[in-house]
């Protein structure tokens, strides 16, 4: 009971947080001067076709782009009427890209699932990675693997994600004939599920996984590996072996468990910096998600576009930061959140 | 000292047994924080070297010019894309001190590209302490002495030339200057930014701790890079390289505060309830003084090593928003412009080295954690 309530408290707090978090974007979206209707009405003005501007124009009036900014925030959001009634966010209405000149569900369409599965993928190889090579580290420490594990992992933060997409790239190609580039044989796009597909998806997953994973399995594995040296100098730890306990066994059972928690619980700190690196990623290697879109519509002014991919992608990482705080409270009984106001 | 004319001398002080334990101890004890911080910090010797070779970078920052063969936009129009040119010492067996061949491009047919074909006859020197293109040292004086420069009617590309025929090596250098103060100039923002809300929430509480922390929760749960990318866009195009550059490593550190902020508070929230505290506010201090004299002094150096940590973040940041074209734009010269040419296959593939700009930003990185690691270890020199 206490945990559902716990449930229901963070998920409140979580839609309180992401409407701070799209006024936030809207303001941002909106601080370079003027709009791309304006920006176009300008430039259809000069070159003297009085025919495109009353499009513009018309366009303007359509998407209350005429209107005070805060009501053109709530008309967005879907709060206040807009020309047509209630129509924003919450109606699914997600608004129109200008740039495209198609409405930005059609844009994003496919790469909103896309960009879900390249991050859970990302984040089940931190796990995969992070858990066996910090134990290991501090089981070993003072070894020759702790000290590799400790270069590698320095070095896995130092270099910037883009760059090791590009050679990982170009050495996968050229040794393990890896594709380059897409998140899918071009041939599978558009065609419903298969096993061929999800195949060449999984293909394709290889490298973004890897480069997007690296800088934070490298943080996460040296803060697994100084947690497990603060509880592997606990007295209980010299007692277990002292009895005879196997090391491998004793490892798992008891310091493994304390370690643990504070792993799950920096999910919430590493989902931001896991998710802007994927934005990062898939503009340079080209990957079908909401990355290029995202740097296309800021750099053209395409405010609405813009807008609902930086919206989407807060929301992926509240929905992940929240999940990691439940699953927190889910394994350690030690946390309990009664005496908060549900 | 006594002589007591038998060959022995005696000191007139009274004898101590105590007095070499008793000195030893009391050095250590009256040597002020910094002299046991220094003296921990020593045995790091990661974070030794590695702050050492910071200093030295940022040392080097105003003279950059100087030792840059090339001016920054200084374009060799028959040489694009030339790969690195070797130095070497011994033609032929005899010593004539560094010198490099002269390189011809020549149309390779076949692969349609131009190949760069060294003239292993022509042995030519470098020249040192040489005259080349302006430039301003330290930003001020107008000069053209180089360090060294390319001989005559040869060019001397260490680490290659890019697209337009710019010196690599020389671009590194002048990106440098950028490159590096970005994170100074982001880290400094944060720094203000993170210390004054930190020590309001944690001083004050209640109601202005309950919005700071409810802030800090929304800042720290959103990824940066879509915001640095979206507050970027922001930036007028017509804006000059300085005024851009000021911007961008502004609002790298707009984002940044928060996870400082909260270590602040941390602090002071259980710093408050001490004495020392109740006793400067009931001389009448204000809550600024109490801050600034009693307060913040107790962990700055902490928040420094923290700082340090977080600056290579900036670093990357601003790499990775001029490599996408949002952040420094050319003319202006940083590490992630310069890889800004490397953005595709086919360039890392045929010209490997315009790659290069990655290697210093990897040392540099590396090297600031690495200091970072050894500030935080030794900065609380009490503790075992």
């Amino acid at each position: 009971m206490i945990m559902l309530r716990y449930v229901v408290y963070r998920f409140f707090t979580m839609l309180l947080t992401l409407l701070v978090v799209s006024v936030l974007i809207f303001v941002i979206i909106n601080l370079p001067p003027g709009d791309y209707l304006s920006n176009q009405i300008a430039e259809l003005q000069a070159s003297g076709q009085s025919a495109g501007v009353a499009k513009a124009e018309f366009l303007r009036a359509e998407y209350a782009l005429d209107r005070p900014m805060w009501e053109q925030y709530l008309i967005w959001m879907g709060f206040w009427p807009g020309p047509h009634g209630f129509s924003g966010l919450l109606q699914g209405n997600y608004g129109w890209s200008f740039e495209f000149d198609r409405p930005v569900s059609d844009i994003v369409g496919d790469t909103l699932w896309l960009t879900v599965v390249v991050n859970l993928a990302a984040i089940l190889f931190v796990y995969a990675v992070a858990l066996p090579l910090g134990v290991l580290a501090a089981a070993k420490s003072r070894t020759w693997i702790d000290y590799t594990s400790a270069f590698v992992g320095y070095l896995g933060l130092a270099t910037p994600n883009f760059l090791l997409a590009l050679i990982l790239f170009y050495y996968g190609h050229q040794y393990f004939n890896l594709p380059i580039g897409g998140l899918m044989d071009p041939s599978f796009e558009g065609q419903p599920m298969s096993w061929e597909k999800l195949k060449s998806i999984l293909i394709h997953l290889i490298v973004p996984t890897f480069v997007i994973g690296t800088s934070g399995a490298s943080a996460m594995m040296q803060r697994l590996r100084a947690n497990m040296l603060d509880e592997l100098g606990k007295p209980y730890v010299e007692t277990a072996i002292a009895k005879g306990m196997a090391p491998s066994r004793m490892l798992t059972k008891y310091p493994l468990r304390v370690a643990f928690n504070p792993f799950v619980a920096d999910i919430g700190n590493l989902l931001p910096s896991m998710i802007s690196g994927s934005v990062l990623v898939s503009v340079v290697l080209g990957l079908q998600t909401i990355g290029p879109t995202l740097l296309t519509a800021l750099k053209t002014q395409d405010q609405f576009l813009s807008a609902f991919v930086l919206m989407f992608v807060a929301l992926l990482t509240l929905i992940g930061t929240m999940i990691s705080d439940i699953l927190l409270v889910m394994l350690d009984p030690r946390i309990r959140y009664e005496g908060r106001e549900a | 000292m006594t002589d007591r004319n038998d060959d022995r001398f005696v000191d007139d002080a009274p004898f101590d047994p105590q007095a070499s334990v008793q000195q030893l101890e009391r050095a250590d004890l009256d040597a002020p924080n910094w002299v046991l911080v220094w003296r921990k910090f020593r045995t790091h010797k990661l974070g030794l070297i590695s702050g050492i070779f910071l200093l030295l970078c940022y040392l080097m920052l105003p003279f950059a010019g100087f030792i840059a063969p090339y001016g920054p936009n200084e374009r060799n129009g028959e040489h694009l894309y030339a790969p690195p040119q070797s130095v070497n010492w011994f033609h032929e067996g005899a010593f004539i001190g560094p010198y490099v061949y002269p390189i011809v491009a020549e149309a390779d047919l076949e692969t349609f590209q131009w190949k760069f074909v060294p003239d292993t006859e022509d042995p030519r020197p470098i020249r040192f302490f040489c005259e080349g293109s302006e430039y301003r040292l330290a930003g001020l004086i107008p000069t053209d002495t180089h360090l060294f420069c390319a001989p005559e009617g040869a060019t001397l590309f260490l680490w290659g030339s890019d697209r337009l025929g710019r010196d690599i090596f020389s671009r590194i250098l002048y990106g440098a200057q950028l490159s590096l103060t970005v994170g100074l100039i982001g880290i400094s923002v944060s720094f203000f930014l993170g210390i004054l809300f930190g020590s309001m929430a944690g001083y004050f509480g209640g109601r202005i701790d309950w919005v700071i922390n409810r802030v800090i929760e929304v800042l720290r749960s959103l990824p940066e890079l879509p915001l640095w990318l979206a507050l970027s866009a922001a930036v007028p195009s017509n804006w000059s390289p300085v005024a851009v550059f000021f911007i961008i490593s502004i609002i790298l550190g707009i984002l940044d505060w928060p996870g400082l902020a909260r270590s602040v508070r941390a602090k002071f929230l259980s710093l408050r309830e001490e004495e020392y505290v109740r006793a400067a506010e009931m001389m009448g201090a204000s809550s600024g003084r109490v801050i600034r004299k009693h307060l913040l002094p107790n962990f700055m150096s902490h928040l420094i090593a923290s700082a340090t940590l977080s600056i290579p973040a900036m670093i990357l940041g601003e790499t990775a928003l001029s490599f996408l074209g949002l952040g420094l734009r050319a003319p202006a010269v940083s590490w992630g412009v310069m890889l800004n040419d490397a953005q595709n296959l086919a360039s890392i593939e045929i010209y490997p080295w315009t790659a290069i700009p990655m290697l210093p930003i990897i040392i540099i990185v590396l090297a600031f954690n690495f200091l970072g690691d050894g500030l935080r270890d030794s900065l609380d020199p009490y503790q075992q």
